[in-house]
């Protein structure tokens, strides 16, 4: 049977050793410890419920290490399984952005030669989001970090709108600004309302034909670059990502466009 | 209780700067209203209910007044000529004018004396709603027994209010004291409270008074269960925050955070604004026996924690000065404070215990509201247990009234039912451990605690008169708080603010004045 091939096939695999495997105490044990909590009241039925969980993760040997009830009909669990399957390392591709980070000076330095003219950045912190921390990291004089923020660019003129920025009035003042660079900082992710809040900036930027005029970074804790791509923005920024990083991502990448445009 | 010896001079003199600081701010506000106070009366005289288009009657009678240009004499005014001159109740009257039939300025016929004596006896009504539940609340707890501090205080926030109700009672049942259901983000720019229970929210679940309500019911059901009184917290904040005190006084929650100042950094609220809207929100939450809970704490998540501790102890002042203003006890003042001092630094939680002390006796009679870290919680969530249980040691050592039980989790989500019963676990712990501790030690005189305590109140006072000098809108102005700066003129809510006319009466004010005397002396 079909079926039961493929489950030989992968075991197969998961026997290879050239698998990754979480590590424990000794190599390709593939120890995992997880916590999680299920609506059922404590009990040995809730113990071997768990047990299930654990094992439908895709570990093995589950061990229910602690059980514990919250409520009537919460109990919580800490277990282990061991992660026999692993995954092939080499298959891992992970998007980022790749573009040698530049200091301040050899930033401002490049724009002056290659734009002759000060580059235009806009931020925000947009929605009904109010955290500005991040956002002020990136742009504010001060920086953050050791990394000093945007503001303190000779040939970058940053304009921060703070917070809770609508993404019309955003869009609005991006446009007036002329900007080149719009960046929007992203904090509150519940029910995924960033990834609602980016969807519909991108939306009202191509309904108004804007979106290519822009180079569109964001940012924030649970924003990676894959996710700014595939929310249709051109790079995004997570923790431990400072303004520089930031500007030398968008100086090499308008400076990019700029030679595709001009035919060089 | 171990002491540290502070220096009372310096505390005597930050107060009567304080003192001067709130004056003035009250000074220069109390020539106007805005139009969240006058919907609060219009809710106190009992108008509840929406429109067709799902717009609060409050906001419909309220902006039909400022629209006839009217606004000014109050609406306590106009619903006493419409009511003498229709024999219409006050929610009668809401409904016509949203059904476009009433027309409320063109009733201006019966003399301003009997309108404020109407006023006045149909606000002594709803005070009579209000004191009823103050004195359910006191009966329970002398029924239960008062719950000894640190009161546990945990948060709920799914978003959805029967949810919520099911992490509250939860929650509960695991040891929580105080239930506080975090408001979603953007409801505190709305100029108008929504209507009815709520499901959707993002980091929190809509401040409305059916929500009130099933939340009130949820943990009256919890505690009759458990045999103790278990206290519900929401936010009387942002643009509604007199119109959110009257629900709050109506389903009788017990604590609710009220404080201008975080609104006016945190949010950019127009201060002239929401600084008269503090003023009426204490007064209700005053006269409702409702602790207030100030957001000074919040100073520390945008600016460090060592250098900038001396805001939060200035802010605390004002903040008492305020209340005071306002007729509010000491014992309804939890005024904020936070361990955010970074794990990095060697004896952070020497001078964290310092400051903490510091505060619990410069504030004896305040149930101050102590913060757990945040801005340093990371995804690391088994250090971030560790940095919980140290603030835990400190709120227990130090004797807060309310210990914010600090979660691992905080850099990663809102609290997930486990995080919840982790925290109350860890603070039990801590309770347990500690019990008896501080009346053990003695901090040395001269000590480097001693040193940062008297460090902190320096600072604080000289501050605060510098603030003194000049006014508290400039302070803002100049960033003196959390490094943020805000304009007299700029941020929202300002068309809302309305200078008063001749005829203008709030009778609540007074009421709620003496009501709070009386409730002291009870
Ligand atoms: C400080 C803080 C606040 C402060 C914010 C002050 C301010 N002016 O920003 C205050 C107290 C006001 C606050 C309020 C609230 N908060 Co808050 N807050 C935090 C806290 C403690 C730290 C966030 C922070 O400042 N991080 C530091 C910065 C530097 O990190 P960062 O944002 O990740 O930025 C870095 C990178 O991501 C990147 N980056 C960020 N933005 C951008 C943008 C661009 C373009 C680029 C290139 C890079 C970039 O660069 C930065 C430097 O490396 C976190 C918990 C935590 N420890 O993380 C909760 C947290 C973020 N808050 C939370 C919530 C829910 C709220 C409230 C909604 C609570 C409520 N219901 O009232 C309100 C907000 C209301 C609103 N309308 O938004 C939740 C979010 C949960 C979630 N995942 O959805 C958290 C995680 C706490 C929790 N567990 O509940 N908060």
């Amino acid at each position: 049977m079909r079926s039961c091939m493929n489950q030989r096939g992968n075991q197969d695999d998961a026997m290879a050793g050239d698998r990754l495997r979480p590590y424990g105490d000794t190599m390709n044990d593939g120890r995992v410890q997880v916590s999680f909590t299920l609506p059922i009241p404590d009990g040995d039925r809730a113990v071997e419920a768990a047990k299930e969980i654990v094992l439908s993760m895709g570990l093995t040997n589950p061990v229910v290490a602690w059980h514990e009830s919250l409520d009537k009909d919460f109990t919580f669990f800490v277990a282990y399984g061991s992660h026999e399957k692993g995954i092939d390392y080499s298959k891992v591709k992970v998007q980022s952005v790749d573009v040698p980070v530049m200091s301040m000076e050899e930033t401002d330095r490049m724009i002056r030669e290659r734009f002759g003219r000060k580059l235009r950045v806009i931020g925000a912190s947009t929605g009904t989001d109010a955290h500005t921390v991040g956002i002020d990291a990136i742009m504010n004089m001060k920086g953050y970090a050791g990394h000093y923020g945007l503001e303190r660019y000779e040939m970058i003129d940053a304009l921060n709108l703070g917070s809770q920025v609508l993404n019309e009035d955003f869009i609005r003042e991006a446009v007036a600004f002329d900007a080149d660079v719009l960046l929007v900082s992203q904090t509150v992710t519940q029910k995924d309302v960033h990834i609602n809040n980016i969807t519909q900036l991108v939306e009202l930027l191509e309904a108004e034909s804007l979106r290519a005029r822009f180079l569109l970074i964001i940012g924030g804790p649970r924003v990676t670059h894959e996710l700014a791509k595939e929310l249709g923005c051109d790079a995004g920024f997570g923790p431990g990502k400072y303004a520089d990083d930031v500007a030398s991502y968008f100086v090499t990448e308008l400076d990019k466009r700029r030679e595709s445009n001009t035919g060089r | 209780m171990a002491e540290l010896r502070i220096n009372w001079d310096k505390v005597a003199k930050a107060r009567e700067a304080s003192s001067a600081i709130a004056d003035d701010v009250v000074d220069r506000l109390s020539r106007f209203t805005t139009v969240t106070v006058e919907r609060s009366i219009a809710r106190l005289y009992g108008i509840d209910g929406v429109d067709a288009y799902d717009v609060p009657l409050s906001n419909v009678v309220v902006d039909h007044l400022q629209e006839k240009g009217v606004l000014g004499e109050g609406i306590a005014y106009w619903l006493a000529q419409g009511v003498l001159s229709t024999g219409l109740s006050p929610q009668a009257l809401a409904e016509g004018v949203a059904r476009g039939e009433i027309e409320l300025q063109r009733f201006e016929k019966a003399d301003p004396y009997l309108c404020s004596l109407w006023a006045k006896e149909q606000a002594e009504k709803a005070l009579g709603r209000i004191r009823a539940n103050r004195k359910f609340r006191e009966k329970k707890i002398r029924q239960f027994g008062e719950r000894p501090s640190p009161l546990l205080y945990a948060i709920v926030a799914t978003g959805n209010i029967y949810e919520d109700m099911v992490q509250a009672k939860a929650a509960a049942r695991q040891g929580a004291d105080v239930i506080a259901v975090i408001r979603t983000t953007g409801q505190s720019l709305l100029d108008y409270v929504p209507y009815g229970a709520t499901t959707e929210g993002f980091g929190g679940t809509m401040a409305t008074q059916e929500n009130f309500r099933l939340m009130r019911a949820a943990l009256d059901e919890a505690g009759d269960e458990l045999g103790r009184y278990v206290r519900l917290c929401n936010y009387c904040s942002g643009l509604c925050m007199p119109e959110i005190a009257v629900m709050g006084a109506f389903e009788r929650l017990d604590v609710m955070l009220n404080d201008a100042l975080y609104g006016i950094l945190f949010r950019d609220i127009n201060m002239q604004r929401t600084l008269i809207d503090q003023s009426f929100s204490r007064m209700v939450n005053g006269a409702a026996g409702i602790i207030i809970n100030t957001g000074e704490d919040n100073y520390l998540t945008t600016s460090d924690a060592w250098e900038e501790a001396h805001t939060v102890l200035a802010s605390q002042f004002i903040n008492e000065q305020f209340a005071l203003r306002a007729g509010m006890a000491e014992e309804q003042m939890g005024l904020g404070h936070a361990f955010e001092m970074t794990p990095g630094m060697k004896n952070s939680f020497v001078f964290e215990l310092a400051q903490a002390q510091m505060a619990r006796q410069i504030f004896p009679d305040a149930p101050l509201k102590y913060m757990p870290p945040t801005k340093h919680m990371t995804g690391n969530i088994f250090r971030g247990h560790i940095q919980d249980a140290l603030f835990n040691m400190v709120t227990v050592l130090t004797n807060q009234r309310f210990l914010l039980l600090g979660m691992m989790t905080e850099a990663i989500h809102t609290p997930h039912i486990s995080d919840r019963a982790l925290a109350i676990e860890n603070a039990q712990y801590m309770k347990r451990a500690l019990a008896d501790f501080a009346s053990e030690i003695e901090f040395r005189e001269g000590g480097i605690m001693e040193q940062r305590a008297d460090d902190v109140l320096t600072q604080a006072l000289s501050l605060l008169e510098s603030i003194r000098a000049d006014s508290l809108f400039h302070a803002i102005e100049m960033g003196r708080f959390a490094g943020i700066k805000r304009r007299r003129e700029g941020g929202k809510g300002l068309d809302g603010v309305t200078a008063k006319g001749e005829h203008y009466d709030n009778p609540f004010v007074g009421l709620f004045l003496s009501e709070q005397k009386e409730g002291m002396a009870v």
